[in-house]
């Protein structure tokens, strides 16, 4: 189920475009911000609230990489790898929270606080190398700014 | 060389509408409504503005492509999908002066005659699409945009679409399918988006940092901004620059600035003052350079041209001479691979391909055969896919084949290179026959 809100929202939406299937992208990012990930229950769901086929949500779904087609962290963690950051040494980072937290990338930390993924270019360039943590750039890293960073994550 | 900047001033608070104002924000698109739509888009086209979202498309002329008369509806797509490698510029543009784009989004709409604009912005950035969201408020709230602007008859509306991370999506006709609610393929063309853009209808696909030029040219007016930086490829540019730099960022420069200056005046020179290997210019996608080949070099259309690479985004990437090249144009295809929307054989299977070649020269395994299939893939990715990102792919590696071949025969396995080096060798193991 979508709040109320998510659900005036996307009504509201709807008047922004000729064809209701064109709030499908926003309608998956309130399904995520409320459930996490985007289950099979959700996709259905969005299908019935635009009057669309239910595969064609998945077929959304599975075509952009933002959207989480399993559940995840409570923190999502993506170091760009790309290769401004790579210059700037993102090995080192991706390294030490790999060391920090025992998992590898695309993994979750047992207590299901931390998935670790590692990401193309998220236009931080200038200032490598950088991670972001839900919607938070954490740029201009190094070892013990990471270390601040995950500690004060739940 | 030095220029007030016009994009990004150093105002504090210019994101907030009431400081926007303050110095003269609107004001332009004040004047655009007193005018003919057509002037608008001659001031435009006069100016010499060329797209900054890597094409370098003059934007007058695109503009003229949109029908005059038609009972369609007619739409403008602001891309905001920034993904390229080593660009950062539009976001500086969503922080700092959101304002400025808008005006220029509605002065464009206006001169086009659209009634309704699509900001597209990459789902990544949702920090920055709730600062520009709050300056759209503010425009809505201020008469800037919906409804009988500024008490004309013009009315356009500004909606938000937030992508959801697909490189792909920056490509214009995969934006305009992710606008539609489809998976973010591209779109053969022709027909081209001018007559069959958007459900079918009108549509113009307009960089970022083109829109918020709009404004500019007419506080200028065309004759003035013309005359900023290259004649060719006149204006004001953001240039980003990272890597191997003291001080990486985005400048705004006049086109035809140096690069070295970029380099050496802005970006503050590189760490512990060693020699520049390579140079890529304009996002991963433009063709490296080679540190020696930088003297001269200026960043417009036509300088790196010459100097056979590309403007593409005006995102540099600065690489000393410790920089493992080869590590760099494999992180690079791995890009382009995990970023191939799959569509075309040639690039779904191409780009691929080149990723696994290029990991056999990075560790090692290649051999000299490996560099000629590697460069046969990428001369048949070229040219041979619907949308360019086949051809954004193979650049990189054919370039870097071209500029840095030494680099490639340095990692293959020692034996190969001996042979290879003496001129192709005859082989002279003895044939085994292979008994079941």
């Amino acid at each position: 189920m979508l709040s109320e809100q998510s659900l005036r929202k996307i009504e509201e939406l709807k008047k922004r475009y000729p064809q209701p299937r064109s709030v499908v992208l926003a309608a998956l990012w309130m399904w995520q911000e409320e459930h996490g990930w985007i289950s099979r229950e959700g996709m259905v769901e969005i299908a019935r609230l635009l009057g669309i086929p239910e595969h064609h949500v998945y077929g959304v779904v599975s075509f952009y990489t933002m959207f989480n087609s399993e559940p995840v962290g409570r923190h999502k963690i993506e170091v760009c790898t790309n290769v401004s950051c790579m210059l700037r040494n993102s090995d080192r980072i991706l390294a030490h929270i790999q060391d920090r937290l025992h998992i590898g990338v695309g993994q979750t930390t047992p207590d299901g606080r931390f998935t670790l993924v590692e990401a193309e270019c998220l236009g931080s360039c200038g200032t490598a190398p950088m991670m972001q943590v839900g919607d938070e750039y954490h740029e201009n890293l190094d070892e013990s700014k990471v270390d601040a960073i995950l500690s004060s994550l739940k | 060389m030095t220029m007030e900047p016009l994009i990004l001033p150093p105002v504090p608070g210019l994101r907030g509408i009431d400081v926007y104002e303050a110095h003269g924000g609107y004001a332009m698109l004040r004047r655009a409504i007193a005018m003919k739509p057509e002037e608008v888009t001659d001031e435009v086209k006069k100016s010499g503005l060329r797209g900054r979202g890597g094409a370098c498309f003059p934007t007058g002329l695109k503009w003229t492509f949109m029908p005059k008369q038609t009972g369609a509806q007619k739409y403008l797509c602001i891309n905001g999908d920034e993904s390229e490698p080593g660009t950062f510029k539009d976001r500086q543009i969503f922080e700092h002066n959101p304002h400025l784009l808008i005006e220029g989004a509605v002065i464009a709409a206006y001169a086009m005659g659209v009634g309704t604009v699509y900001l597209y912005i990459r789902g990544e950035y949702n920090r920055w699409i709730a600062m520009v969201q709050k300056a759209v408020d503010e425009a809505y709230a201020r008469g800037y945009c919906g409804e009988n602007i500024l008490g004309s008859a013009f009315s356009t509306s500004l909606t938000i679409h937030r992508g959801a991370g697909a490189y792909i999506c920056g490509e214009e006709s995969s934006l305009m399918n992710s606008i539609e609610g489809e998976r973010g393929y591209p779109r053969v063309k022709p027909p081209f988006p001018a007559q069959f853009g958007l459900w079918g209808c009108p549509t113009t696909i307009n960089n970022v940092e083109t829109i918020a030029n709009v404004p500019v040219i007419l506080r200028l007016g065309w004759e003035a901004y013309s005359k900023i930086g290259h004649p060719k490829h006149p204006g004001p540019i953001l240039v980003g620059v990272s890597g191997h730099v003291n001080s990486p960022g985005v400048f705004e420069l006049p086109t035809g600035v140096l690069l070295t200056d970029i380099i050496y005046k802005y970006a503050g020179g590189v760490p512990g003052n060693k020699r520049i290997k390579a140079v890529i210019p304009g996002g991963s996608s433009t063709m490296i350079l080679r540190g020696e080949a930088l003297e001269g070099v200026t960043m417009d259309a036509e300088g790196l041209k010459a100097a056979g690479s590309s403007v593409g985004t005006a995102g540099m990437i600065v690489m000393d001479e410790d920089t493992d090249l080869i590590r760099v144009i494999t992180r690079i295809a791995g890009f382009y691979h995990h970023e191939s929307c799959g569509q075309c054989t040639p690039c779904r299977e191409g780009t691929g391909w080149m990723h696994k070649i290029l990991k056999r020269f990075e560790s090692g395994e290649a051999t000299m055969a490996d560099l000629d299939l590697l460069l046969e893939v990428a001369n048949n990715i070229e040219g041979n896919t619907i949308c360019a990102l086949g051809d954004a792919a193979a650049w990189p590696v054919q370039s870097m084949i071209k500029r840095f071949r030494e680099e490639f025969e340095k990692r293959v396995k020692p034996a190969q290179a001996a042979n290879h080096a003496g001129g192709g060798a005859p082989e002279t193991t003895a044939f085994t026959p292979v008994t079941a």
